[in-house]
């Protein structure tokens, strides 16, 4: 049923993207303090894709904040591609999701005022890539997922499927090694959320790019290497799912 | 990111426009309002202005131009004593009445200067000869004078009008700056204005005074000061003692003043409100862009592009829009207008200030943003 963690963390571990080990998160203080994480270990390797799933309030949000290094963990360690996330400064970690991370967010977050290729290119604009050849990329990857005849739409033009899938260009641009994806089913359709969680899954075992998804979805269950079940702060249950990871 | 920004910007067309509009409002009313401002304080100098002496003697408790304190005759000779004084001349000034032909009356600024050097006469003649105001019955007679006393088909070369009853004849037109007061200005010789004005024991309005070369016109007036115990002013000095005498003396400074800081409250008021709107809807999208790996600093930059950019457009628009309202409103001298290199480097200080502090607001915000809430749904 659940696939064995290693013992310890190890720089030298490649094969895992992620690895989290004893994570503790609470919010608040004294006596409003809510512990939101209570000891999690999850680990994620290269091609696979992680289903995270568990009722609201299991803290698997917040545990996807963590592993992005947008929250601080109050105890435990985190480490993506070997590197201890919580070691690294603010503009560290900054720096190390521009680099390395692709997130993929519910409500998609496009800024309205860009078209399509323009929002794909975002992340290599950050990084200062040159406007003239962040849109040749973005293009690229557009085109890559069927989008190429919506490039110049702006964001209101089109449907909640090509949206997400604007904002799946823009997590892969920049050619991420993590895809961290909180919901991405929860405002499309049915077929065209299997669809979508379809390239997901494609993206993660084409690119040998780690890809762990937030959802309450079940019907995307299917594309799930393994499914972490989170219960009250703590993983729950690990399933496997039909396939397995490289 | 700079393209982003401003795509950000310019793509949210209502927001833009109305910080557009706030800051342009904000801009036009200070160019305007300053501008009028100083359009009635170069007015208020015209009777010194419209003289162009280097130097101008008078009683030492004078207050401003327009106050005028009768000194002796002997004065001038008094002044011609003092080392360093090139030249001295009679000066008289003062607030008459002109009857016009038609029998009604006009209220004029007469200004009587030295016959034999003309010293005193207006710079620039728009008709006529104004050395003939040595023949008899001379004036000559400025722009706003022709207007008032009946228009160029009643007021040319050659007419004739009463000063208190004495009849006197157009030899030249000429142009002058308005006075505060709005009266038209007449010229004639110093002899004559003497004789067409009511009888006093002293009739000398200023010493006009110039100074011998290599002495400034301030020491000068220095010297005439310590040693004759008289009001001495360059023309500069006159200048601003007389703006001060009327910012202290009247309700224009605090007025002027009310409605530039007004204009400088309402543009910080809108814009800082409107940008800060435009930070607070867009939050989730700069959160995003934080989550992505946008630093707080790099944000902060594309506020500051974001702001100074609508100020730049804003501060040009309302420039120019002031500018129009100065050629057609006020052009030709009907208003008092003066649109200076200091008041617009004032009010681009001002934007600046407006700019940066609604930035300020919306970089605060976006400093303590957590990336986390782009995953809440």
């Amino acid at each position: 049923m659940s696939r064995n963690p290693p013992s310890t963390l190890n720089h030298e571990t490649a094969h895992w993207l992620v690895q989290a080990r004893g994570v503790v998160k609470s919010f608040g203080e004294g006596e409003t303090r809510i512990p939101v994480l209570k000891g999690v270990d999850l680990h994620v390797g290269r091609g696979e894709v992680l289903l995270l799933v568990g009722p609201s309030g299991s803290g698997k949000t917040t545990l996807l904040s963590v592993i992005a290094g947008i929250l601080e963990s109050d105890e435990g360690e985190v480490r993506i591609l070997g590197e201890s996330i919580l070691e690294l400064s603010a503009s560290e970690k900054t720096k190390f999701r521009l680099d390395h991370l692709g997130f993929i967010f519910q409500q998609y977050h496009l800024l309205p005022t860009l078209t399509a290729v323009e929002n794909a290119a975002v992340p290599l604009l950050i990084r200062g890539v040159a406007k003239h050849d962040a849109l040749a990329q973005a293009e690229k990857v557009l085109g890559s997922m069927g989008m190429g005849a919506r490039l110049a739409a702006l964001p209101t033009r089109l449907s909640g499927g090509e949206q997400q899938r604007v904002a799946i260009a823009r997590a892969l641009v920049s050619d991420p090694q993590l895809l961290l994806c909180d919901e991405p089913t929860a405002n499309l359709d049915g077929e065209t959320g299997h669809r979508i969680v379809q390239q997901l899954h494609d993206i993660g075992k084409q690119h040998d790019r780690g890809v762990i998804i937030v959802t309450h979805d079940t019907r995307i269950f299917e594309f799930g290497d393994r499914i972490v079940h989170m219960e009250d702060g703590r993983v729950d249950q690990i399933q496997e799912g039909q396939e397995t990871p490289v | 990111m700079n393209y982003v920004a401003l795509k950000m910007l310019f793509g949210d067309r209502p927001k833009y426009l109305m910080l557009l509009a706030g800051l342009t409002f904000s801009t036009m009313l200070i160019v305007q309002q300053g501008s009028i401002f100083w359009g009635l304080m170069t007015w208020s100098q015209s009777g010194i202005t419209n003289v162009n002496a280097p130097v101008w003697v008078t009683d030492s408790n004078i207050n401003q131009v327009e106050e005028i304190k009768p000194l002796a005759d002997t004065t001038v000779n008094v002044v011609r004593s003092v080392s360093g004084v090139e030249w001295a001349v009679p000066l008289y000034k003062g607030v008459q009445r002109a009857r016009l032909r038609d029998g009604n009356y006009e209220q004029i600024a007469l200004v009587g200067i030295e016959s034999s050097t003309l010293i005193g006469r207006p710079g620039k003649v728009l008709d006529g000869n104004i050395e003939e105001l040595r023949s008899p019955d001379a004036v000559a007679i400025d722009q706003l004078g022709v207007e008032r006393l009946g228009g160029p088909e009643n007021i040319h070369l050659g007419t004739t009008f009463e000063i208190n009853d004495h009849r006197v004849r157009v030899v030249a037109i000429v142009q002058t700056q308005k006075s505060f007061q709005n009266f038209p200005f007449v010229y004639t010789t110093y002899e004559r204005a003497l004789g067409v004005t009511p009888e006093e024991r002293r009739k000398l309005s200023y010493v006009l005074a110039s100074p011998v070369s290599g002495v400034s016109p301030e020491e000068l007036a220095r010297r005439i000061h310590e040693q004759t115990g008289l009001g001495a002013f360059t023309e500069d000095q006159f200048g601003w003692k007389t703006i001060r005498w009327i910012l202290q003396n009247t309700g224009i400074g605090v007025n002027f003043g009310t409605t530039v800081l007004l204009g400088f409250i309402v543009g910080m008021a809108i814009s800082g409100q409107t940008f800060y709107l435009f930070t607070v809807e867009n939050l989730p999208q700069f959160g995003a862009l934080k989550a992505i790996g946008a630093s707080t600093g790099m944000l902060a930059r594309m506020i500051l592009l974001q702001s100074f950019t609508v100020g730049s457009i804003g501060y040009g628009v309302g420039v120019g829009l002031a500018t129009l309202f100065g050629l057609t409103a006020a052009g030709g001298g009907r208003l008092p207008f003066k649109e200076t290199w200091p008041l617009l480097v004032g009010v681009a200080v001002a934007l600046l200030l407006i700019c940066a502090v609604s930035s300020v607001i919306s970089i605060r915000k976006l400093a303590k943003l957590e990336p986390a809430i782009v995953f809440r749904g």
